[in-house]
Order: structure tokens, then sequence, then C-alpha cells
């Protein structure tokens, strides 16, 4: 073997982060406390250009046991935080001496369906609104109380509380409303731009290594169905834009602050991406 | 942290000898003593270290818990009722607190 060859074969090598282990997500299917989720859909068509034929939750890409944790809302740690956000909904607050119940009421009644079609525009901000900005919108216009600081601890346990009473309902955001379209596209620039010293876009492991192994972890196609997440490693709720300043600082880039535009653009291409997928939150991942 | 609130979960009714499931989760931060704080300074340890669950009286299930178990405990356990009665359930924490919960059970 002479050294040209043998660089060749180093230089073949040399991808050190993806390796050739790669494992098909699994085919079960996930009931929580009896009730079937949509774990696996047909990818949304409307606009065209949707990556992949079928959606696929993360769910299906966890071990065992992390999957049987989600399957048993008694197992699950993450409705810790959702007995808390019903605390919350309920806890009087600010100048006006309004909580959340005093406008909406019964959040099962209420708020049914609702987390499954955030995040959605508002006219009057101009913007597409989370259901973490619609939560500071209502602290501050009708409650006259402090908006959260982000990932202040009410603030993921009262979206995943909202986001609960979607449990089971499928993704599917109005991407007609407002400017909605310009959002999706620049989210759809964001996903596929390549940032920091690693130079890997969201698409890099979420889309062209989904299915592959990153040392342990199973790369799923990061869909956003199941957030705020019950995360193993932070043994805590996990909020959607935590996850994606993680995965960006993980490219070893500087993270754009959460809720900025930059971010809601991205969740609301993210958000499309996952249409069909039941609610899932708070899901329980590794 | 927030006050920790324990959940059980206790079929309702068994028969005489039946084997059941107990499952119990309990929110804490656990602690666990190694970790630093945004000052620089150690956060002193806090971890649940023991769980004990009774049945009228009589002892059931009991363990230790070390720094290493992760937030928010869970356990489940087969327990074997004879009787009527009543599960208690005891949690101890580092700082001396106890959080107790009761679950009855009938058996016909």
């Amino acid at each position: 073997m002479n050294k040209r060859t043998l660089a060749a074969l180093v230089l073949l090598g040399a991808s050190p982060l993806f390796t050739a282990a790669r494992a098909e997500p699994v085919t079960e299917t996930l009931e929580i406390d009896g009730e079937a989720m949509i774990t696996e859909a047909p990818a949304p068509k409307d606009p065209p250009g949707h990556p992949f034929d079928v959606v696929k939750s993360g769910w299906l890409y966890r071990e065992p046991d992390t999957r049987a944790m989600e399957a048993d809302s008694f197992e699950n740690p993450g409705m810790l935080n959702v007995e808390h956000g019903e605390e919350v909904w309920n806890t009087v607050e600010g100048e006006a001496g309004k909580s959340c119940a005093s406008c909406h009421g019964d959040a099962a009644e209420t708020m049914k369906g609702v987390g499954a079609s955030y995040p959605k525009w508002n006219a009057k901000a101009g913007k597409p609104f989370d259901i973490e900005l619609q939560i500071n919108a209502c602290r501050t216009a009708q409650m006259k109380a402090e908006p959260y600081k982000f990932d202040a601890r009410d603030q993921v346990d009262l979206t995943a509380y909202i986001k609960h009473q979607s449990l089971g309902i499928p993704v599917k955001i109005d991407l007609s409303a407002g400017d909605m379209m310009s959002w999706w596209q620049t989210g759809k620039d964001r996903y596929y731009l390549r940032t920091g010293q690693l130079n890997f876009a969201c698409a890099s492991c979420h889309e062209k290594n989904s299915g592959n192994y990153l040392r342990a972890d199973h790369l799923s196609q990061g869909n956003s169905n199941g957030f705020p997440t019950y995360r193993l490693k932070q043994s805590n709720l996990v909020s959607l834009h935590n996850r994606f300043r993680g995965c960006v600082r993980d490219t070893r880039a500087e993270p754009p602050k959460a809720f900025s535009d930059e971010l809601m653009a991205l969740e609301v291409y993210v958000a499309w991406r996952g249409e069909g997928l039941s609610i899932e939150t708070p899901a329980v991942r590794q | 942290m927030a006050t920790p609130k324990p959940r059980v979960k206790v079929p309702k009714k068994a028969s005489a000898g039946e084997i059941i499931t107990i499952k119990t989760l309990i929110s804490h931060d656990m602690e666990s003593g190694q970790r630093k704080g945004k000052d620089g300074n150690v956060i002193p340890r806090q971890i649940i270290n023991k769980f004990t669950c009774e049945f009228n009286g009589m002892k059931v299930f009991e363990c230790e818990l070390d720094p290493a178990v992760a937030a928010n405990p869970y356990f489940e356990f087969n327990a074997k009722v004879p009787e009527s009665g009543t599960f208690k359930f005891t949690w101890v924490d580092d700082d001396g607190s106890i959080y107790t919960d009761e679950q009855k059970i009938a058996v016909n």
C-alpha cells in the first residue's frame, strides 16, 4: 500500500461524528393510558417540498424504558410539572386580580386543541405567537402582571399544562393567516443554514442523518409535537426554545435569543414539518 | 424547590391473596451535593434518603436512596394483600422532613 492510498483511507474514516450505525425506528404504537397516539403520519403536502414521505414522532427513536415511561402518565415525571401548571393556571396574579381561569375557565374544555394549532399568527404583534408568547401577552394585557422571563418554571409548566389539554390531537397550524408563509420560508432557510464550528444545519442531523446514531443518540426527525418535553438528561421539563438553543450551541455556534424572530420562524417551520403527529406533551426523551 | 408532592397508585380493590402492583412517584430535586451553583459554591446535598411502605403496620417494602438516584424518584413493586387495610408510604428527606401518603384497599 503506498502512502497516497493510506492517506485516502484515513480520510474516509475521518468522519468521527456520524458513524455507520443505523437503526430503523421502532414500529410500535404509542398508547398513553390506553389512548392511541399518532406517531407516524403522511408528511404534509402543502406547501410542497417536505423531505420525508412519513413523519415520525421522536418517541419511536427512544429506548424501550423511555418509551414505557411516556406510555404511563403516572410514571411520566413530566406530569408533575403539568400538575404544577394546573396550579399556576388557577393562581391569581397581577393588578387586575385575575388568573388564567378567570377568563378561560376550565382548561380541559377551553384549551382542548389549542396547543396543536400553535404557533399561530398574531395580527396585533405582526408575528407568529407560540403558547409562551401568548401567555405573556395575556399576563401583560389582561392580568396586568409581569411577563414571564424565558424558561421561568411557571412558564414552562403552564405551557405544558395548556399543551397537555391537546394530548392525542394532531398538530395542524394555519399557514394561510397573515404573513405566516414568509415566516415559514425564513424558518426553512434557517433550518438548512449551516452554522457553528461544526458547520451543521438542523437538517444535517434531523434530515440527512435521521435514523443514524450520533454516538449514543438515535437521531430523530426533530419534530416538536412533544414539547415541552421531559428530558431525562436534565431531569426536568425542557421548552422548545431551550432545545433549539441547545442544538445550535452543540454546533458550536452562538445561539439566537429565545423567542427571537429567528427562532419563531424556525418554530413555525418545524411545527409544519411535524404536522399530523399527535401532541404528546409532556413527552419523555433521553 | 417546591414542596415535594407524593403520588401513589394502588388498586382500590383486590381479592384475598392477590398480588398487586404499587407505583409511587415523588417530586424532588435529589440534589446530589456534587454540583456547583452559578456562584461556584457547592450546592449542599438534599435527597430523599429512605422510602418505606407499610400495610396495616407491617413492613412491605423499604429502601435507602443514595445521591446517584435521579430527580423525582419512582418506585414500582408488588405486594400480596391478605385483608382489607391501609398502605402507608413514607419518604424521608435529608433535611428531616417526612412526606407521607395513605391509600386504602378493600379485599373481598
